[in-house]
């Protein structure tokens, strides 16, 4: 399923149950299974589309030509050479372009991460193990980072795209920073800058006050809430309580799986400390499975992809998700 | 030069300095169209009211908050214009912080401030701030858009102006927990600092290039000049599921290359 450069960009910013990515950091010989979440929320209050019935509309592909919907499996990846004409790329050419080794967040740099000037960062991702095995491994370099304070760098391939990413651990959680590459950033001479070298020294003295009268030692996130978001949701909420404007939707059937809304924050809680979180043992007992099946089968079929092509699995793309569970399973992983 | 994409005005307390802004972000993503495969047209998006297929537009369609309890609530365009933000042109920084209260996390999309006009206000604004070796916190309306930013002097001496995420994006990360086990062995963390001490360096983002991108630039190249792709064959990572294992192993090979 091909997906052009902005919705790609969606998918990165979706929050939701599932993780984004699920891969391995390697660290020498060291290797854990992570997956990886948005460490930021994308849209306080999302807004969906509806019609003037107020039923909940989808956004489908049409063929202007044949002046039809089409499918997922309808729709091809073209990049435009000259106008009108365009070379086909095909999602396993795709993955050709990344070896094996690019798919790992290999850590072979680490940087003292104050030295990252802010101009490179893009989006933060939190990584939690992606299974128990992985737990142990995760806390030794989380550990470890945290006492040297330094902050991995390195570059992977995730969904299509190659990302350098600076892994930081905080609190004992591992995250990824994303970094612009240095060709994504315009020097300043471009802009006609930098300035004059010799400003007045009495004009630099007056800012220097004008800065002390409002240093402050922290940030206040009171300073940094969007208004307008605040007074979305404040509408949302009067309207709720009086009952004006509001209405049963309808579940569509494809939208069932969806329907869950889950937090970010639960769903991170969930994945850093399941043992606390998700008391289940008797069901894991009664089927005799080991856990780590039980890990493999609660996943979503997305997930499962994922890792799947982390490892190579051949013939994954026409798998079902039982089948990806089996070769999985097989694979190690 | 580039053009610049918006002017407004610093406040600083009693102080004024009116800017330009420029970006500095280069869009180097690239982009493909989707394409229907029977025919090579450029697909359309449409919005489609999924139980009857029927298509609307844009134009007739509102907006809605579906809560979780999967109750909708609707909010009319009108209602929606009112929340806009009234227009301004003012940058008002409200505190000065050291670098380091700023959290990567809240960093978005950098811009270069240039003066509008007479440059010595601003070049005298950045002196000062570099001595001080503090950012400035902003907030200002932007085409109907409220913005949040981190004033701050580039180490080549120019201003810049960082957007920074909203606080609704930005989760508290100390009520993470962290995962939870049996205590470490504190000879395999010996043995991990020493691996990362031997792979210690500066940052140096020249070092990085996009090498998918380029890899697939060549691809597009080389299928528009009708060249057989060949694919590569993949090859796994080599590993070590021992952890002490390892660290001890990877320390070796790392010590023989230095």
């Amino acid at each position: 399923m091909p997906e052009d450069g902005n919705e790609e960009q969606d998918v990165l910013d979706g929050g939701g149950a599932r993780s984004l990515w699920s891969g391995a950091i390697t660290f020498g010989l060291l290797s854990l299974a992570v997956d990886l979440f948005p460490a930021v929320r994308s849209e306080a209050v999302p807004l969906k589309i509806v019609d003037s019935k107020h039923r909940l509309l989808t956004r489908r592909y049409f063929c202007p030509q044949h002046e039809r919907m089409l499918s997922r499996d309808e729709i091809v990846r073209g990049y435009e050479i000259r106008e009108g004409e365009y070379v086909i790329v095909t999602d396993e050419e795709l993955e050709s372009l990344a070896p094996e080794k690019s798919r790992a967040i290999d850590l072979r740099k680490f940087v003292d991460v104050a030295e990252v000037d802010p101009k490179y960062f893009k989006r933060s991702y939190f990584l939690t193990p992606a299974e128990s095995e992985a737990n142990r491994a995760y806390r030794l370099l989380a550990e470890t980072m945290e006492r040297s304070g330094r902050a991995g760098i390195a570059t992977f391939v995730m969904r299509d795209k190659e990302y350098l990413v600076a892994l930081v651990s905080e609190n004992g959680v591992l995250r990824a920073d994303t970094l612009r590459f240095h060709d994504e950033l315009r020097g300043p001479a471009e802009a006609g800058l930098p300035l004059e070298d010799s400003p007045e020294p009495k004009a630099v003295e007056r800012y220097k006050r004008a800065i002390a009268e409002l240093a402050a030692e922290e940030i206040d996130r009171a300073e940094l809430v969007d208004t307008r978001t605040a007074k979305l949701r404040a509408l949302i909420e009067q309207k709720l309580e009086r009952g004006v404007d509001v209405e049963r939707a309808a579940v569509a059937e494809e939208e069932e799986e969806e329907a869950e809304v889950i937090d970010l924050m639960e769903v991170l809680k969930r994945r850093l400390q399941p043992e606390e979180r998700e008391p289940a043992p008797a069901r894991r007992e009664r089927t005799g499975k080991s856990r780590r099946d039980d890990e493999l089968e609660g996943r979503s079929k997305a997930e499962l992809y994922e890792r799947a092509k982390a490892l190579g699995v051949p013939g994954r793309s026409k798998m079902d998700k039982d089948e990806l569970v089996r070769a999985l399973r097989e694979a190690g992983g | 030069m580039a053009r610049a994409m918006w002017k407004g005005i610093l406040t600083i307390g009693e102080e004024r300095v009116a800017v330009k802004l420029f970006a500095a972000v280069e869009d180097r993503t690239v982009r493909f169209r989707l394409l229907h495969d029977e025919d090579g047209v450029p697909v359309k998006q449409r919005l489609v009211e999924p139980e009857s297929e029927e298509i609307v537009e844009y134009a007739e369609t509102e907006r809605a908050f579906l809560t979780p309890e999967r109750d909708l609530v609707v909010l009319h365009r009108d209602e929606l214009e009112a929340l806009e933000p009234a227009p301004s042109r003012e940058i008002e920084v409200l505190r000065f912080v050291p670098k380091a209260a700023v959290d990567e996390r809240w960093y978005e999309r950098p811009y270069y401030l240039g003066p509008d006009g007479d440059a010595s206000e601003l070049a005298a604004l950045a002196a000062a701030m570099r001595e001080t070796e503090r950012i400035g916190i902003a907030r200002w309306v932007m085409r109907k858009k409220e913005y949040r930013g981190a004033l701050r002097v580039a180490d080549d001496g120019v201003p810049m102006l960082i957007m920074l995420r909203s606080a609704d994006e930005v989760i508290v990360a100390s009520e993470l927990g962290a995962p939870t086990g049996k205590a470490l062995d504190e000879r395999e963390i010996a043995m991990a600092q020493q691996l990362l001490s031997l792979l210690e360096s500066r940052f140096e983002p020249t070092q990085y290039r996009d090498e998918y991108r380029e890899r697939m630039l060549e691809l597009i190249r080389a299928k528009a000049e009708g060249k057989v792709i060949r694919h590569k064959a993949a090859r796994p990572l080599r590993v070590e599921p021992d952890l002490a294992k390892a660290l001890r192993e990877s320390l070796e090979a790392e010590r023989k290359r230095a």
